[in-house]
């Protein structure tokens, strides 16, 4: 099951192009109006609360996420022995809703810069706690996130290969 | 409390503006917010009851009988209402905060602060809050979220109220609506909070907010330190570069005219033009009160965004573009609002920005050949680039235009205009010995005589002994006040001596001047005129220069006292009353103050 360096070159390659495409239609959402939720800041601001630097961190950390996942989704389709565009399609809706049911919830108890609603913002807890499904963020988050992450895992599904 | 809704229009003269660089607040002398657009000045309003009582409001503001006092805090644009009830005084302070930068905290994006304190005895105060998104379309939804105040649903950015006065929804009347009783020393805060597409960040009440409130009135302290002016008048100078500060975008260095759209030049419309672009035209008087004021960082920002904003319709200038360059301007209608006092219609974008109008050629060059005067340099690219303006102007100056008030008739050989082309191929002859320019001199020389031999001849009516508006024409048109301002006569020379006293004969009207004959048509709108207010400093600075001391102080002194309660000036002064009438509060106007009591009290500008 360990990947060849052809193969970690073609999940490199195809974990950037889902990573910009998981991105742009999340930028895009928050550009229409749809959601605010920004993967992005929410990682950069772990770390500072510059906005500007918590942007830029934000998109490096998240381009790193996006290939470590596409690894992930990798030893998955080596676990099931398959690949596919409806395999990668149906895995990548399953993280879009981890993300959603199971990681966005924690954030307020994780997040440095993260109020919550029970004791309210102070001088470095401010930013908005997403709420259930990210709700806080827009309603159409749900939606526009699992679209996201499904398209990402379309991608990988139909561009990575097993040998 | 009334409801917003159903309350009387107020003044013009009766709002005060809150801004951070990026946007602007119309606050009444009640207290309430009634005009704000999101995310910046061009936006669509989230606060309109200044264009229709139900478009949204955010009032503070004590219950019962109460006496109104404003004022801003010093060198700030932070304004502090006092008002005093029968059984004691509150005061409201209020701010857009500007964010501190290289603090470490998150800010919002925009942040509207306001501050309600006891000072003596007990008062009972009120809260309003009723947003209403897309120019009043959308009434939307509130949820409580906690200890974080208030979220707005139902609008596509993130928007919460804080407050430190427990609020509840009135459904019926679609806004969150709470009082309090105050005691002597009692402090209530409010915070709108707004994020356009991001994670909200709801910043804290209480010592956090205090800290907030001190460091955006620090700011503008600072910044007011920075004006040079030390003369007569200097908080009406001062409170003049205030607003024009205010009303300077950060991220693009454009000056706006105007935050609002639609304050009706005449009541009941239909004079109603939506001022929040920037002007070419008012280029060389901004450009001239941000250098004499000693603001040279706004004016270097000013220029830049004037050359490079504009790339998109070189050679050929468009009247007005949006704070980034934006050309495409389309005019529209929004008949669902009432308009101020029911003055319809309420249009949104402007259509002029497709006129041809001459004159801002000259307010270019000019303002180019004043940055360069002040030390400011020319690279190749913009040399180029003036260049293919003088050339472009060589092809243009015999055509009609609209001129510089924007006539919505059929073109006319305007003189104003053609002295303006005059104007401009002068100071490019000036630039291009100072620079090098690929560009024919001799073209530039034969022109301006052409040019100046056609206005002497057809814009000089030897009949009324006056320049006159339009080639032909008898009618006087206050814009040639401007013509020593900009260098094409003299102050002291015969024809403008006889043009200043035919303009104040014809065109004055209870001491106060309009723009041109409101009883002709003379820009293709029956509506009756009231008097422009720039062209009123126009006059005072004339005289200045010409040397009529004693008459140029008069009148500026006059004009002095039709500010507003807090020195704030609109388009137009009411043809009877002198009070604020039009778009508020109007750049044009306060750099035209600028200007005058530069000429008046330091030295001569033309």
């Amino acid at each position: 099951m360990t990947p060849t360096a052809a193969e970690i070159f073609v999940v490199l390659v195809w974990g950037f192009a889902a990573t910009a495409t998981l991105s742009a239609v999340m930028y895009g959402a928050q550009r229409l109006g749809y959601s605010r939720l920004s993967i992005p800041f929410l990682v950069g601001t772990l770390f500072t609360g510059e906005r500007s630097s918590a942007q830029a961190l934000g998109v490096v950390f998240y381009l790193m996420g996006g290939w470590l996942f596409a690894f992930i989704y990798y030893f998955i389709f080596s676990a099931i022995g398959r690949t596919g565009w409806e395999i990668g399609l149906l895995i990548g809706a399953v993280h879009g809703a981890v993300l959603l049911v199971m990681l966005l919830p924690l954030l307020p108890y994780v997040h440095p810069r993260m109020a919550s609603e029970y004791e309210g913002p102070s001088r470095v807890r401010r930013l908005q706690p997403p709420g259930f499904l990210g709700l806080n963020y827009g309603y159409r988050t749900p939606l526009t996130t699992i679209v996201a992450h499904a398209l990402y895992g379309l991608i990988l599904g139909a561009r990575l290969t097993l040998t | 409390m009334k409801d917003d809704a159903a309350s009387a229009f107020p003044e013009i003269g009766d709002y005060a503006v809150l801004g951070n660089c990026r946007t602007a607040a119309l606050v009444s002398r009640s207290g309430a917010v009634e005009w704000m657009c999101l995310p910046t000045f061009s936006d669509r309003s989230i606060f309109a009851a200044i264009l229709d009582r139900g478009a949204g409001h955010f009032a503070v503001r004590p219950t019962g009988e109460h006496r109104i006092r404003r004022r801003y805090l010093p060198g700030t644009n932070v304004l502090e209402t006092t008002f005093e009830t029968p059984t004691g005084t509150l005061r409201l302070t209020d701010s857009l905060v500007l964010p501190v930068a290289g603090s470490g905290e998150l800010h919002p994006q925009h942040e509207l602060l306001r501050r309600v304190e006891c000072v003596t005895g007990a008062a009972d105060v009120e809260v309003s809050f009723a947003p209403r998104p897309d120019y009043g379309r959308v009434c939307p939804r509130y949820a409580r979220r906690g200890k974080l105040g208030w979220q707005i649903v139902g609008c596509p950015y993130g928007a919460t109220l804080m407050s430190d006065i427990e609020l509840g929804h009135d459904r019926p009347g679609g806004r969150l609506h709470g009082t309090a009783k105050l005691s002597a020393g009692d402090m209530r805060w409010l915070s709108f909070a707004y994020d356009e597409s991001e994670v909200s960040v709801i910043p804290p009440l209480g010592a956090d907010a205090e800290e907030r409130l001190q460091a955006t009135i620090g700011w503008w302290e600072q910044w007011s330190a920075r004006c040079t002016y030390d003369g007569p008048h200097k908080e009406e100078v001062l409170r003049s570069a205030l607003a024009l500060k205010l009303l300077t975008s950060a991220t693009s260095g454009a000056v706006l005219a105007a935050p609002t759209t639609s304050l009706p030049e005449v009541a009941g419309g239909p004079r109603n033009w939506d001022y929040r672009y920037c002007w070419i035209r008012d280029s060389a008087l901004v450009l001239h009160a941000f250098l004499s004021l000693g603001f040279t960082e706004e004016a270097e920002g000013f220029l830049e965004w004037l050359l490079h904003a504009t790339r998109l319709t070189w050679q050929r200038f468009q009247v007005m573009y949006d704070l980034y360059g934006e050309t495409k301007l389309d005019e529209y209608e929004l008949p669902h609002l009432s308009g101020y006092r029911g003055a319809k219609p309420v249009r949104v974008g402007n259509a002029a920005h497709g006129q041809l109008q001459l004159d801002i050629y000259g307010e270019l060059m000019q303002t180019v050949v004043r940055y360069v005067d002040a030390g400011g340099d020319l690279d190749d690219v913009e040399c180029s680039m003036l260049c293919g303006v003088g050339r472009q102007l060589l092809k243009l100056w015999r055509l009609p235009d609209q001129g510089i008030w924007e006539t919505r008739r059929e073109p006319r050989f305007h003189t104003f205009s053609k002295a303006m082309c005059w104007v401009a191929l002068d100071r490019l002859r000036d630039l291009s010995k100072r620079f090098p320019m690929p560009i024919d001199r001799a073209r530039l020389d034969q022109a301006c005589t052409d040019i100046r031999a056609e206005i002497e001849e057809r814009g000089y009516n030897e009949k009324v002994a006056s320049y006159v508006g339009y080639f032909g024409g008898e009618e006087a048109d206050a814009s040639l006040l401007l013509l020593a301002r900009y260098g094409y006569c003299k102050p002291g020379d015969a024809r403008m001596e006889s043009t200043y006293r035919y303009i104040a004969r014809t065109l004055g009207d209870n001491g106060l001047i309009r723009r041109y004959p409101d009883d002709t048509r003379y820009d293709g709108i029956t509506a009756p005129e009231n008097a422009f207010a720039p062209c009123n400093f126009w006059a005072a600075e004339y005289l200045a220069n010409a040397g009529h001391d004693t008459e140029a102080r008069a009148l500026f002194e006059r004009l002095a006292g039709y500010a507003n309660d807090v020195g704030l000036y609109a388009e137009e002064f009411g043809a009877r009353t002198g009070k604020p009438i039009g778009n508020f509060p109007q750049a044009f106007t306060h750099v035209s103050l600028i200007s005058a009591a530069t000429a008046l009290f330091r030295e001569k500008t033309a």
